[in-house]
Parts: C-alpha cells; structure tokens; sequence
C-alpha cells in the first residue's frame, strides 16, 4: 500500500520584514522556501530539525492554518490551495493535528466533554446521544474513562491532556494527523507511553501520520519515512533506517553526530578530538558552510531508490 | 469503531475528583477574601435598598412638609430634612435607585458597544483595529467628565441623557481591554486547534476567545459601576443630569450645598450614600480581579 495521500510540491512561507516607521517591506524571512514531499497512506512521515528550522510552519500550512505563499499541497489529488475557505474548513475534517503543549491546546473554559464534542458538532456529525457516545468510546480508546468527561482541562496531567488532544484530532475519524512535537513537552517516562498509544492507534484506525519532532530517538522509533529540514529546506528524505545509519548530506551527519550519547567515555574521547579542532563541542556549533558553497538552490535527488539528498555530494 | 479495552494510563488519582469549573474555582477563591466579601455585602445592601424603597421609606419621595424644612436627624426623620421639608432618609433610599440603575445601564452599554468593537479590532487586526482604535484614542483624549458634559449638551440635560452619556465615555476602556486581551487570547493554540478542527471564525470568536477574554471585563465593569455612579453625581450636581425633583444622590448635594453650614446633614447623608456604594463596587471589584485574573492562579 503506498498510494500517496498527500503530496506536496514547492511549498514556500515567506513572511515579509518591515521597517522604518512607516513600516514599509524591506524584505523576507524564508520560513519555509520550498518543501516537497509526500506521504503515503498509512505510513508515517517524521521530519525533524532544530528548532526555527520551518517544521512547524510547514506542518500548520498543509492545513492552510498558515497561508503558504506559493507552492501545491495535493491531498487525495484535491488542492487545498485551490479550496475557498469554507471548503478548506470541511477538508480539516479529513486531516487532523496534535499539538505541542497540552496545556495551551485545550481550552480551559471548556469541559473535556465539550471540547472533544466539538469537531463532531461543528462538521454536523451524528444527534446528541451519538455524539455522547462516541466521546465516551474516545475516551477509553486514548486510555482515559468516560468519568473524565465532565472535568476541565487543569484537572489533568500533562500526559493525560495530551491524550484529550489526541482524543480530540480522532474524533472526526479523519485519515492524516499532523502531530506537532507531540511529546516533547511531556516528561520522558510519559512520551514513550503517549508514543505506542499513537502507534496503536495506527494500526486501529489506518491513520497517516505527520510526525513533527526535533528529538531524533523519538522519529526514530515511530517514523517509516523521515525528512530532515534546515533553514526552509528539506535537506534530505529517506527511509528512516537509512537515514539513521547511512546519512548523505552534511547537515543530517551533524545533526545525528549532535545526539547526546550517555556514555561518558564516549563523551571525553568527543571533546578532545574536538578541542583539537579549535572548538568546544556543542550542539548549537554547526558548520554549515556547505550553505554558503553551495548558493544555489538544490532540488531532492534521487541518490539511491527512495533516498533523497538537496546538496551535491563530493 | 473498535473499542479498545481501557489503557493503561499514568494516574488514576483523580477519579474521585469533582469537576470543578474555572468560574467555580474563582468564586471559591473570591469567598476567602474577606475584604471583597465586605464589599459584596455593600453591593447587596444598596440593592435590597433600591428594590425595596418604596416599602422602607418613611415618607414619599417628594412629601413635602414646609414648617419642618432644613429640621436635623429626628425620631421621625431619620437623616434630617432638607429645605423643602422632604424626609432625607427617604430620597436616600429612592436615591439609590437611580443610582444603581445608572451604574448598571450605562455601565452593560458600555460593556456590550465596547466588547463588539474590542473583538473585532483584535481578532480581525489590520485596518478594522487601525480604524477602531484611532476611534478609542480620539474618546480618551478628551477628560472623560468633559466628553460627558459634551454629550449631555447635545443631547439636552436630563438623567437617561446623562446615562447615554456615561456610556458612550466608558466604551474605549472596555473596548481596549478586551482587544488587548483578544490579541493575546488569539495566540493561543487552543485557537490555533479550534482553527484545525475545521470551526468558522464566528463560533471561535463566541465560544474560545469570548469566554476566555471575559475575565478582567468583568473586573473592569465592577470597578466602572463605582466609576458610573460618581460621574452620574457628577453630572446630577452640575445640573446636567437628573432634573428636580428626582432624588439623585449628586443633585441633592448640589441642591443643598447652600446649606452646608447650617444644615449639614442635607448634604452630608447623599455624600455618604454615594461614598459607600462606590466603596462596595470597589472592594467587590478588587477582590474580584484577585479571583479571577489568571496570572495570579499559575
């Protein structure tokens, strides 16, 4: 099964930057300057990054929550760019989002009840009783009871929010969900529970995944795919083991060699070849003069089958 | 769809919890303050008066008794009388009417005209907010008691213009503290998620950014009763607002400010009733902002 659910061509954010005091453009920051991907049905695309990087921009503007400034976002061979607003607005019922931080994303005034009734209410979906059953059944699918749903979104814990969030984005049964750094605002020994819930949940419901993340070891374990993005660009898409074990572009072998390692050994014998070179190790130190070499925008090649890189290799 | 059998899941603790809502939470915090109890107390007894005054007063409003004019506190006349022989007590009471019903006409006006425009200038932005904000700006230059005496001269003196007045001055404060709180509202990612899920403008305006912005209005509308009530006196004794023989609290300080030697408690009984009442607003106001102004909760 690799029909593609989503494809998306030359994607482009720009937000212009004003100044003087008449605010007048003066220019444009390249947020995300021309992404191209696609995902296949059921499969899960993570796409990782340093922080400022694009990935969420990218993520928010497959939904148009962020209007992209140029570029194609096919899904289910429709274009959403095509799409007035009121279209656009029944198309998110088909692709859903998981967000950052569970305690920003529920709105507080709300009871769980209300909020995870909502995408059902508002896409006209089932009668009263239907939609109170089913947001008893969600409950227990994402592992809470149906007891919760009269409490309010600070009765819970960031993990349990979390999975109201979840809650929420299955609702309206849609095919892709677009989760932004599901868990990285949740404790460690919470996310790898949130993680094989979205992995069960998978497998249950043939959900397409949109897995954003900067945490390397998290894509790692729920991706098939992963895209790795720097500065508005993809720099290089493959499967995730090959990515893993064989990186190409320059930026993806800094960014896994960045991976903090629990070993201290290992951490001494990195520093001193470090300090030999002249600098300190830190994850915030990259060398991206392959950037500056090459101005030129590079476009994905197809290096090996189903391994792209956007940087001519040496 | 298959129904999985219950997850395992990290606490359980909170089984045995209520719900409690964020309104509740608030008023259970709002009970602690004795202080904006007081107030509320204040607030309640000024309305028990203005409910009830027909039935408490002594005397009726404008009974007039013209051998007993200016006599002070007596057994039969509580607060004295003022130079027409009416029994002071009474038009305190009556008083209290009107002044409440300023307070709270004007005041919801205010809220209603000024909350409309506040969201849209700052959910919507660009030119609505420049246009609409220019507007609030231009109202504020203007001393707010002289913005009312303009609007009161337009309209020709009487206490329902006053209390148009009152609330065309009071728009721009509501309509900038709810735009500013709009504008950070908006930001939120639960709105962001409201957005996701497919909701029109329309339904996120009324049921995530109204409720959520609705704090500090409230707060606000408190402490602006209390305002309300000092500007409609204000505007009573400068003779631009309830017109003789109304018993405003404002109008009969003004009417009996000749007397002030002689007859002090004319003017002394009116002057506490409004002090107290704008107290009461006060303090409710106060302790209101302690328990629901979230950055004081996290």
């Amino acid at each position: 099964m690799t029909k593609p659910i989503l494809q998306v061509k030359n994607v482009k954010k720009y937000f212009p930057i004003t100044g003087g005091i008449l605010g007048k453009k003066i220019g444009d920051m390249k947020a995300v300057d021309g992404v191209s991907f696609h995902v296949n049905e059921g499969e899960t695309l993570g796409i990782v990054g340093e922080s400022g990087c694009g990935k969420s921009t990218t993520g928010r503007m497959l939904l148009r929550l962020i209007e992209p400034t140029d570029g194609s976002i096919l899904f289910d061979n429709q274009d959403l760019r095509a799409l007035p607003k009121k279209e656009m607005r029944k198309v998110r019922r088909n692709i859903q989002m998981i967000f950052q931080d569970p305690y920003a994303s529920l709105n507080p005034r709300h009871t769980v009840e209300k909020i995870l009734e909502e995408p059902l209410l508002v896409h006209g979906i089932g009668d009263a009783t239907e939609r109170k059953k089913k947001v008893s059944e969600m409950l227990e699918v994402v592992g809470l009871t149906s007891y919760h749903a009269r409490r309010y979104p600070h009765q819970f814990s960031g993990g349990q929010r979390q999975r109201i969030g979840i809650a929420r984005a299955l609702m309206t049964n849609p095919k892709l969900i677009i989760a932004d750094e599901p868990v990285s605002a949740l404790d460690v020994s919470i996310q790898s529970q949130v993680l094989n819930l979205l992995k069960d949940l998978q497998k249950e419901f043939q959900l397409t995944y949109i897995f954003i993340a900067h945490d390397l070891g998290v894509v790692r374990h729920i991706s098939d795919r992963v895209g790795v993005m720097y500065k508005g660009r993809m720099v290089e898409l493959a499967d995730a083991e090959k990515i893993y074990q064989n990186p190409l572009h320059p930026y993806t072998q800094q960014l896994l060699a960045a991976v903090p390692i629990p070993d201290p050994e290992y951490y001494q014998a990195d520093a001193q070849a470090a300090i030999q070179f002249g600098t300190l190790p830190s994850p915030y130190v990259i060398d991206d003069s392959w950037m500056n070499i090459e101005s030129e925008r590079d476009d994905l090649v197809e290096v090996e089958p189903g391994h792209f890189v956007a940087c001519r290799l040496k | 769809m298959p129904v999985l059998a219950k997850r395992e899941n990290e606490t359980n603790q909170l089984q045995q919890e209520e719900a409690v809502s964020p309104w509740r939470e608030g008023w259970k915090s709002f009970k602690k303050n004795k202080v904006a109890l007081v107030g509320l107390g204040i607030v309640l007894f000024f309305m028990i008066i203005a409910v009830f005054a027909p039935l408490l007063a002594p005397y009726g409003i404008n009974e007039q008794e013209l051998s007993i004019r200016n006599n002070p506190p007596s057994p039969e006349h509580w607060f004295g009388t003022d130079d027409f022989g009416r029994d002071i007590f009474s038009r305190v009471l009556y008083g209290a009417r009107i002044s409440l019903w300023v307070g709270l006409v004007s005041v919801s006006g205010s809220v209603i005209v000024g909350c409309f425009l506040g969201i849209i200038a700052g959910y919507y932005g660009r030119w609505i907010d420049t246009v609409i904000s220019r507007i609030f700006d231009i109202m504020l230059a203007f001393p707010s008691i002289l913005l009312a005496i303009a609007v009161v001269a337009v309209l020709g003196p009487s206490l329902q213009n006053a209390l148009i007045a009152i609330a065309i001055i009071n728009i721009p404060n509501f309509g900038r503290l709810i735009r500013s709180k709009v504008l950070s509202v908006k930001q939120e990612e639960y709105i962001m998620a409201a957005r996701a899920v497919g909701m029109s403008d329309g339904r996120i305006l009324f049921h995530h950014v109204l409720p959520n912005s609705l704090a500090p209005i409230i707060v606000q509308a408190t402490l602006a009763i209390a305002t309300a009530i000092i500007e409609a006196a204000a505007l009573g004794f400068l003779g631009m607002g309830a017109q003789p023989p109304q018993a405003e609290w404002g109008k009969m300080l003004a009417d009996s400010r000749q007397y002030i030697i002689q007859a002090p408690w004319t003017v002394l009984f009116p002057g506490i009733a409004i002090m107290l009442t704008v107290l009461g607003f006060n303090l409710m106001g106060d302790g209101l902002r302690d328990a629901l102004d979230p950055k004081m909760k996290n």
